[in-house]
């Protein structure tokens, strides 16, 4: 078995982590507080494909981001847990 | 075939299905009874997930809500995907590394206090038991409308389907019937959707429907969907269909309230126990919103469009001109018959004048004689007790029917019709079951193993489970044959209680070493004093007073949560930094959580 990661390792694993879920959570609070109910007058005077934007935001685009979101922490975590562990990843 | 013939046939197909998978997959231990032996493949989580995640609120009366709210009911929308973000991001993974079984046991652990752990088991089964009188209440409804028995049999119907999968099974009878019951209830949902999104704008794909030209003799025309409805509701004096009607701020905190609310909601936190890794706790994760966006997407939708049907065929027409109940395209008087359509002739010209505003006070009362038949009026329609508004608006259309009478008023197959009333079911009863487990781990667990009697043997506090779970389902069915009056004032309590109370301390437990027992208790006791005296007052004391003038700057009790909240945070970060750090213990603890394991093997032993 290789070596445990060092506590400087494991604390900039943390760091990451963090700094991964402010930015995420960020575009999360825009997309939904933001476009779809603080802003949603202003995006409705442009459209998308028949539907006001700001609408379309509030009822479908923030949904789509939220999984999108989610898609992307998996990805980074993955690749977080494996810089941390190195070969004992699987 | 008609009707009542495929809704027999079709959730009876279903509920073998579900029956023969609990045989199946029986739970031989208590680790099988909680969490499924933790060996669940993350796709089938994932749509277990789903299921569980979505109640018969979510597929019978939020499209309902929405096509009543407009552009408002994206609150719903938002909230509860939003609200599982949240907790895919911060609280699942944590959660699945510290590895026991409920929330109540990382609340006692990491809190290192027995009361606090009693505290969150009390708070966890109210949550669950309002939840489960809401999905008992859609199994009553959809039997009765559809299979035209007593509420009561439909709800005791329900009631043993779930007592057998669920007592029998445990997490691993659940977890599969829930697979089952997701592949039945999407498919009910789309069905409709994709043929009514093809008649009304030849667009086979329901969330671009949305926004498609309204078809005119057969093809595409030149007026959008949702200008046309905008139309419809302006020439009726709704307010348009794309315009909020409530506040900003109030949106905004009812959002706020109905995401955190949601995200600490103990039957799907539960969920990401069952499953082998955390990684495959974060993909299962992933999975699960992807299959509930599916359903949250084309809500919007049915709400459209179930609103552009309905006022383009009852508005102005002769009540005594429309199908009678039974016949084909008789919906409009079926559904009057089962109590959730009503209409008053306020000017006595026997057409049914729809605008906005409430036609009477309350919900429709109806009038009976002594054998307890309906006394009818002079064009048929069902006369009712309730005192008349003044307003010219004269029809009663309950919001939850809007999903189930959707495909009648569009006139689809009979088939379609019967495919609705079994998903309907499904959700109801996934969900239910998920809350049933989320009590009887918390009672045989938290309760009698971790607090009253250590000592229990395994095969003794499975029984334990066994029964507690028995015992819920008929609380649960009490609560379904006898509804209390105030459901919808419960739950808005349940998501302002959770929002104030457990999400604060769960988080600050993962994020912050620092927060004690001290701080996190006092947090918590503020946040639901807050906010239940909030809701109290507003709901039950001075129901009068229930209006923006007198709300907390413009925050209705829906969205007070969210200070409950805020105020919770507050207090629990003050007290915890003026009282002693927590145990060394705890802290190490709180590592275990935020490191995989790999990391700190030599460290611990």
């Amino acid at each position: 078995m290789s070596e445990t990661p060092s506590a400087a390792a494991r604390a900039r694993y943390w760091r990451k982590n963090l700094s991964w879920l402010g930015g995420l959570l960020s575009v999360w609070f825009i997309v939904s507080y933001g476009c779809g109910i603080l802003f949603v007058d202003q995006l409705d005077k442009f459209k998308l494909g028949g539907v006001p934007l700001g609408f379309w935001f509030a009822q479908q685009g923030s949904i789509y981001v939220f999984v999108v979101l989610i898609a992307v922490y998996v990805l980074v975590m993955n690749k977080l847990d494996k810089e941390l562990l190195g070969d004992q990843f699987q | 075939m008609d009707v009542k013939t495929w809704t027999f046939l079709i959730v009876g197909l279903s509920f073998a299905l579900y029956i023969a998978i609990a045989i199946r997959s029986r739970a031989t231990s208590t680790g099988e009874f909680y969490v499924a032996g933790k060996g669940v493949p993350s796709l089938a989580n994932g749509m277990a997930t789903a299921a569980d995640w979505m109640s018969a609120a979510s597929f019978i009366s939020m499209a309902g809500l929405i096509s009543f709210m407009g552009r408002d009911g994206a609150m719903y929308l938002m909230g509860w995907t939003g609200g599982y973000v949240l907790l895919a991001l911060l609280l699942a993974p944590y959660l699945r590394r510290f590895g026991k079984f409920t929330v109540p046991d990382f609340i006692g652990d990491r809190y290192y206090s027995n009361t606090a752990r009693v505290v969150a088991v009390l708070c966890a089964v109210f949550v669950s038991f309002t939840y489960v009188a809401g999905q008992m209440r859609g199994v009553g409804v959809v039997f009765s409308r559809f299979l035209e028995v007593e509420v009561n049999t439909g709800v005791i119907v329900g009631m043993v389907i779930v007592l057998i999968y669920a007592v029998l099974g445990g997490m691993k009878g659940i977890t599969y019937t829930q697979v089952a019951q997701y592949c039945v209830l999407i498919f009910a949902y789309l069905v409709p959707a994709i043929f009514i999104s093809i008649m009304l704008t030849g667009n086979p794909v329901p969330q671009l429907g949305l926004g498609s030209n309204v078809l005119e003799n057969g093809v595409p025309g030149s007026v959008s969907l949702l200008d046309k409805l905008n139309g419809l509701s302006a020439d009726l004096g709704f307010q348009a269909y794309t315009d909020g009607q409530k506040s900003t701020i109030d949106v905004f905190f009812i959002t706020a309230a109905l995401m955190v609310g949601t995200a600490g909601l103990p039957h799907v936190i539960v969920r990401f126990y069952t499953v082998k890794r955390v990684k495959d706790a974060r993909i299962s994760a992933f999975w699960a919103l992807l299959f509930i966006a599916i359903l949250y997407t084309v809500a919007p939708a049915v709400g459209v469009f179930a609103r552009t049907n309905l006022l383009e065929t009852i508005p102005n027409k002769e009540y005594a001109a429309l199908p009678a109940a039974k016949s084909e395209g008789g919906w409009f008087k079926n559904w009057e018959k089962s109590d959730l359509i009503a209409w008053v002739d306020k000017n006595g010209d026997g057409k049914i004048q729809y605008t906005s505003g409430p036609a009477f006070i309350g919900k429709p009362s109806f009038r009976e004689d002594d054998q307890g038949g309906s006394l009818l009026g002079k064009h048929g329609e069902r006369l009712l007790d309730n005192e008349k508004t003044d307003g010219a608006n004269e029809l009663y259309v309950d919001r939850d029917i809007m999903v189930l009478a959707n495909p009648e008023i569009a006139g689809l197959p009979n088939w379609v019709i019967a495919l609705v009333a079994a998903g309907g079911l499904a959700a109801a009863l996934s969900t239910a079951a998920g809350l049933l487990l989320v009590i009887s781990t918390s009672v045989a667990h938290d309760l009698v193993k971790r607090t009253i009697n250590p000592g229990i043997s395994e095969k003794a506090e499975l029984w334990t489970a066994r029964i507690a779970a028995g015992g819920a389902v008929i609380v649960a069915g009490w609560f379904g044959i006898n509804p209390p009056g105030f459901v919808a004032q419960v739950v808005a309590f349940a998501f302002g209680l959770a929002a104030s109370s457990f999400f604060p301390a769960i988080i600050l437990g993962i994020f912050w070493k620092r927060a004690n027992l001290y701080g996190v208790i006092s947090g918590m006791i503020v946040g639901i004093v807050f906010t239940s005296s909030y809701i109290i007052y507003f709901k039950f004391v001075n129901p009068a007073v229930n209006n923006s003038d007198h709300w907390l700057f413009g925050i209705s009790p829906e969205g007070i949560g969210t200070i409950g909240m805020l105020i919770n945070f507050v207090i629990a970060c003050g007290v915890s930094l003026v009282s002693k750090a927590p145990p060394a213990e705890v802290q190490d603890m709180v590592d275990r959580v935020r490191y995989p394991r790999e990391a700190l093997e030599s460290a611990d032993s």
